[in-house]
């Protein structure tokens, strides 16, 4: 491994410090915690320098006894995409060119939630929610068999105690197998280097989560890894203006989730590709 | 006879205990938002204490007028939820007068279901922390249906995203 970075480093002496930094730096699950203090004072430098601000970058890890789960009720969701902005605003999202969203709301034909094939995410009327329609909010499942670690070539992709699957963004290669492999289309892709206003940059953010991303990265929805390992609600939840959107620890029986799996009609998204996710949908029973 | 005067004491004392806490208790049962009153509406009692009552089911011309009744109107008037003595507060069906950011109790007493859910943090909405001591503010029930008018009205949605095929802004 050595040998293999003194003969990297002389081919990298034409290139600029941070790449040969960035490109010597251990994966993030093999780092020391002294590593970790040095590679987040680099990181913090590097973002002031890019963006003007302090930025708060936190290595927290999973809180014991937490399995995180997500709940969504159908029948109250109007399909207002205030949750999209929300989290595109909360995870520091590449506004555009590219444009990544985490959250990609289906329309589909009242009675026809079967047929995701037949839905569509641009629609654009006046005023929602629209006659005949329902709204279908999908975004990363939080797997518990993930499929997309189970593809990555270099274990850039791996599941965290507490169920959410993280990404190293500086470990990822950029081959898009996890996009391929997901089934509900949670990953998006920065195709070129993001483009974050630096007045609307979020500078408080996890390592694993919404800290600013670079060129060639897959991201995805994190259930607001910086907000829930300090017990706070995700972003989408808060933003949603009909209370759609639910959260809580899977482990703990007195949570809004576990009321929800108790007691209302819950199903998970293609139950049938053993995907077993950590996201239900529900009805008003 | 002492051992008994101290157990006495010790109840009384424990009894006193018990009233205080649960009166606390009972005061901030939900940590709830401020209710959604329109600025300069609070207290009641400012214009109504001065003011004859009517009972009378009618048109409001000069004050309130922006209010529409839309909730049951065939059998209910403001004084049915509005306390006819006490402006400033609500009242249940039991005469009980609760303050206005109890009102979910009211609301509770015909929509028990929801009331239910709404308890439990599953029909409404929570913001804040839903862990450990961080604060949390609890949505009531009048934040998202006005009372008066409870059916929600449709809104604007966001931008949908930009198709693949606008290479300029795609993804």
């Amino acid at each position: 491994m050595t040998a293999l970075a003194g003969l990297s480093l002389p081919l990298l002496s034409s290139c600029a410090k941070e790449e040969t930094e960035d490109f010597l730096q251990k994966h993030f699950r093999e780092m020391t915690s002294e590593e970790k203090k040095q590679m987040i004072a680099k990181l913090e430098q590097r973002y002031l320098q890019k963006y003007g601000r302090e930025f708060q970058i936190s290595t927290k890890e999973a809180i014991p006894d937490t399995l995180w789960g997500y709940g969504l009720e159908l029948s109250r969701c109007i399909g207002c995409r205030r949750c999209v902005y929300a989290c595109v605003k909360e995870n520091n999202q590449s506004r555009h060119d590219p444009q990544l969203q985490w959250i990609r709301v289906l329309r589909l034909k009242r009675g026809n939630l079967i047929n995701l094939e037949n839905s569509d995410h641009y629609y654009n009327p006046d005023t929602v929610p629209e006659k005949g329609f329902i709204y279908l909010p999908v975004q990363c499942q939080q797997c518990q068999n993930p499929p997309c670690v189970k593809v990555c070539p270099v274990h850039a992709t791996w599941q965290e105690p507490d169920g959410i699957v993280a990404v190293d963004y500086n470990w990822c290669i950029g081959c898009r197998y996890c996009i391929a492999a997901c089934p509900y289309k949670g990953r998006v892709f920065n195709w070129s280097e993001p483009n974050i206003p630096k007045e609307e940059v979020n500078p408080s953010v996890h390592y694993l989560g919404n800290r600013p991303r670079m060129k060639c990265a897959v991201e995805k929805c994190t259930f607001c890894i910086q907000r829930v390992r300090d017990g706070r609600y995700p972003a989408c939840v808060e933003a949603c203006p009909t209370g759609t959107r639910k959260f809580g620890n899977l482990l703990d029986p007195n949570s809004e989730i576990r009321y929800i799996i108790d007691r209302k009609r819950v199903f998970r998204l293609k139950e049938d590709l053993n995907t077993e996710s950590k996201f239900y949908y529900f009805f008003e029973a | 006879m002492k051992k008994k005067i101290k157990a006495i004491a010790l109840g009384i004392f424990l009894m006193g205990f018990c009233f205080t806490s649960s009166a606390n208790g009972a005061a901030e049962e939900f940590p709830v938002a401020p209710p959604p009153m329109t600025e300069g509406m609070f207290p009641c009692s400012s214009c109504h204490a001065s003011m004859e009552t009517n009972r009378k089911k009618r048109e409001l011309k000069e004050e309130h007028t922006q209010i529409k009744l839309h909730h049951a109107e065939t059998m209910r008037w403001c004084l049915d939820c509005h306390d006819i003595k006490n402006r400033d507060k609500l009242r249940l069906y039991n005469g009980e007068l609760i303050k206005f950011t109890e009102s979910y109790k009211l609301c509770g007493e015909c929509h028990g279901p929801q009331y239910g859910d709404w308890r439990a943090g599953i029909h409404g909405k929570r913001t804040g922390y839903f862990m450990g001591s961080g604060k949390r503010t609890y949505f009531l029930c009048a934040h998202c249906h006005d009372p008066h008018e409870p059916k929600f009205k449709p809104i604007k949605p966001e931008p949908p995203p930009f198709p693949p095929t606008d290479r300029k802004h795609g993804n």
